[in-house]
């Protein structure tokens, strides 16, 4: 039956796991979490996890596992779970995962595991980031995660940015026995994970937890560091004394629509609307001193619709905005969001305002945000995104009341490494130039991955960059072979 | 905190009332910074990121001077700060250092505090071959900062106060335009200060057609380029003062989006700065209480 040679765990025959339907996360009340940051989602039980768990098909190729950006084992986790070996389970993601607290939390699974998983085909798939949040939270919760302890190899290597891709990179390297020290530009360190990610979706104190674990196993962390101003890549690599260096910045400069009224006060980009909130905690004025403008009873809107554009949103609404809308130029399917965080969103009351795109900023005559112009639009011929490109339909304007706008339309690369950075290449849009297999740039030693090299895209992807850079990385310090 | 290492004040005075000079131990920054640019700091965990002027800096010693006018909450914690004192945060040197060449004569304008971020400039063009001429303006007397430092630096100086306690009376941009009345040639005009004043200059050297450049000082948080809060409209486009200034040119900085925006907060601000005043009163009441009459009268003025 099974089409697995080894005996499997799962006690269910194959037909029988089919049946068993997906076991639903349980989540905050919408109306309850509306109006406060505590996480929706509040995780699965031992009993939920092993119930869900017994659906897996054990797949002879596990299709999961190859369209996993960092290749987590998930079968095989999976089983451990059956059997209630949650912290065996654990063990097994880490092998390939050093963030699993977060993915299990933010990962797009329908564009990776899920998507790919063959239950998919005729009920709904494995609910595997549900059941990896699960091990990661059992074994904190357990507190007795292991500590490797490598023998040191004597190199050093620096990491620029604690985001995700720069801790799976020191994570992975530390387990090498190298050397590593991570440098962040913020007084936090996490990256997008602590200034970008609401506190509802990823509860900070997770990012605590997982840099605890990081310092435990070894790893060092100087927070107020923008590399390219306070130190270069060369100081880094020279006086220093670093073998080699991961750059992963992340994502840069927001980007504006170039419209009319966009500097009016009330235009916020995300960047900034959320690391006001999430990073500087405005949203606890005057207790925080960093202010923020008080949405009670305010119309918000936010442009886009990414997962930042729907975290923008999302807070808006828990920080007392009347109206929250998002305004995406495409249609519910071209959106980019992750389809959990578009569901929850619709749950809590964001009134969806799709195939419109705002044209102009409107004001009071004194600089402040009173409304967007906005015009509806209808799909066209595909674009070079290969998804239909939206056209304005004529006549169609309209004026939306507003007191914030929240721009969240993506990012352009940050020039301050690469300008500070001799012969380190990059491509037309600015961004770094690396290997897609070996994450090596055009500077020796100098590797670089996640949002500097592609643009923004999701913490999974950039984990998987920093897993290969790792991977190369610890070859070249081995080899010494460019 | 700079993973574990702190940064301490090693030494502070007041350069005029309300405007105080730290000296802090930031071996990094003290090594890089270079002139025109400036540092985000943050004072404690519930603190704001605010960014500050960088006067000078001793690789050596690896200390940086920060010159702080008192204004809201954030700059009067800072100026009650004294020498054995930590920030939590400094970070930087953030921004474009000043285009450093010789332009032949330059005018260098102070306007207040804004004094303390033209000296390095004026410094550098002085080394570089320049004939630099200073002009240092502030309200009166008391508020001249570091005249004996723009004089070192300087081919000539000339300072002016509002109300004529001091030197001449009247404002920065009576002196440029003495200057140019008087056929000076001027090959570039750097202006630090107030906006009202950078933008007066700007409307008078545009009209010469004399380069400017002036330093803005937007609402700022990262000072990275990451969140796009300290945007400026440069020539009908949004440019961000941390990694594209903060200099620019004045011929063409919306002056008007500038002074908007920089009153996004003035609500908070203004909340911000009295609950902080009223915690500071009920304290030195409750320590005047605690210390019984013993105390001079003159105390709880005695922070300045």
């Amino acid at each position: 039956m099974s089409p697995t040679a080894k005996k499997s765990a799962n006690p269910l025959p194959m037909k029988e796991r089919i049946k068993v339907p997906r076991q639903l996360m349980p989540e905050q009340a919408a109306e309850e979490r509306a109006h406060n940051f505590s996480e929706v989602n509040l995780g699965y039980s031992p009993e939920l996890a092993q119930q869900e768990a017994l659906r897996c098909l054990e797949c002879a190729k596990p299709t999961c596992t190859d369209s996993c950006p960092v290749g987590v084992k998930v079968k095989e986790f999976v089983e451990r779970i059956v059997i209630g070996d949650f912290l065996g389970a654990a063990a097994k993601i880490r092998e390939d995962n050093v963030l699993p607290a977060v993915t299990g939390r933010v990962c797009p699974q329908e564009d990776h595991c899920e998507g790919k998983c063959l239950l998919s085909k005729k009920v709904k798939p494995l609910g595997i980031g549900y059941l990896e949040r699960f091990v990661a939270d059992y074994e904190k919760r357990m507190g007795t995660h292991v500590v490797p302890n490598v023998p040191p190899t004597g190199k050093k290597v620096a990491v620029v940015g604690s985001g995700p891709s720069g801790l799976t990179v020191a994570g992975d390297l530390i387990q090498k026995g190298h050397k590593v020290r991570v440098f962040e530009a913020l007084h936090e360190l996490g990256g997008v994970l602590v200034y970008g990610i609401p506190e509802f979706r990823l509860p900070k104190q997770i990012i605590r937890e997982q840099l605890d674990y990081m310092r435990e196993m070894g790893v060092e962390f100087e927070t107020d560091v923008v590399v390219g101003r306070t130190v270069t890549i060369d100081d880094l690599m020279g006086e220093e004394g670093y073998d080699a260096v991961y750059i992963g910045t992340g994502a840069g400069l927001p980007q504006f629509m170039n419209i009319p009224g966009e500097h009016f006060n009330g235009v916020y980009s995300a960047n900034e609307f959320l690391t006001r909130i999430n990073l500087m905690k405005a949203y606890k004025f005057p207790t925080y001193d960093e202010p923020m403008l008080d949405l009670h009873g305010k119309d918000v809107a936010v442009i886009g619709g990414g997962n930042t554009a729907l975290d923008a949103i999302r807070s808006a609404l828990r920080l007392g905005a009347r109206k929250a809308y998002v305004i995406y130029r495409r249609s519910d399917a071209e959106m980019p969001a992750r389809a959990e965080e578009v569901h929850h969103a619709r749950q809590e009351g964001i009134d969806f305002q799709m195939l419109t795109a705002p044209v102009e900023f409107l004001s009071d005559g004194k600089g402040w945000l009173t409304a967007a112009r906005c015009v509806r639009m209808e799909l066209g011929e595909p674009d070079a995104s290969g998804r239909r490109r939206p056209v304005p339909m004529q006549g169609s304007e309209f004026d939306l009341p507003l007191a914030v706008a929240v721009i969240a339309i993506g990012t352009s690369a940050n020039p301050i490494v690469q300008s500070t950075t001799p012969g380190l290449g990059t491509n037309k849009r600015g961004y770094i130039q690396a290997s897609e297999e070996t994450q090596r740039t055009t500077r020796k030693g100098v590797f670089a991955g996640g949002d500097i090299v592609t643009g923004s895209a999701t913490v999974i992807l950039a984990m998987g960059a920093g897993r290969r850079a790792a991977k190369s990385i610890h070859e070249y310090l081995t080899t010494g072979e460019w | 905190m700079a993973g574990g290492h702190v940064f301490k004040i090693i030494h502070a005075e007041f350069l005029a009332p309300g405007v105080k000079r730290f000296v802090i131990e930031a071996p990094r920054i003290a090594r890089k910074q270079r002139p025109g640019q400036f540092v985000i700091l943050r004072i404690y965990e519930e603190g704001e990121r605010i960014p500050v002027t960088i006067e000078n800096s001793d690789p050596e010693r690896g200390t940086v001077n920060i010159v702080v006018q008192s204004a809201g909450k954030t700059t009067q914690l800072l100026n009650s700060l004294n020498t054995g004192d930590h920030i939590l945060d400094v970070v930087g040197p953030l921004g474009k250092p000043s285009e450093i060449a010789n332009y032949g004569t330059v005018v260098v304008v102070g306007g207040g505090v804004g004094t303390a971020m033209a000296y390095p400039t004026a410094a550098a063009l002085k080394r570089a071959g320049n004939r630099v001429i200073s002009i240092v303006g502030a309200r009166n007397k008391e508020l001249v900062i570091l005249e004996s430092e723009m004089r070192a630096v300087s081919d000539a100086l000339m300072i002016t106060t509002d109300d004529g306690s001091y030197a001449d009376k009247g404002f920065v941009t009576d002196k440029l335009r003495q200057l140019i009345e008087n056929g000076t040639r001027i090959d570039l005009v750097v202006a630090v200060g107030p906006i009202v004043m950078m933008k007066a200059i700007a409307e008078m050297t545009r009209k010469e057609n004399i380069h400017t450049v002036v330093s803005l000082n937007p609402i700022m948080i990262d000072g990275t380029g990451m969140c796009g809060g300290c945007r400026v409209l440069i020539d009908g486009k949004s440019e961000f003062a941390c990694v594209d200034g903060p200099e620019f040119d004045a011929h063409k900085v919306d002056f008007a989006v500038l002074v908007q925006r920089n009153s996004m907060y003035r609500d908070a601000e203004q909340r911000s700065l009295a609950e902080y005043q009223r915690c500071r009163t009920e304290a030195a009441t409750r320590e005047l209480e605690h210390a019984g009459a013993a105390l001079p009268a003159g105390r709880q003025g005695e922070q300045r």
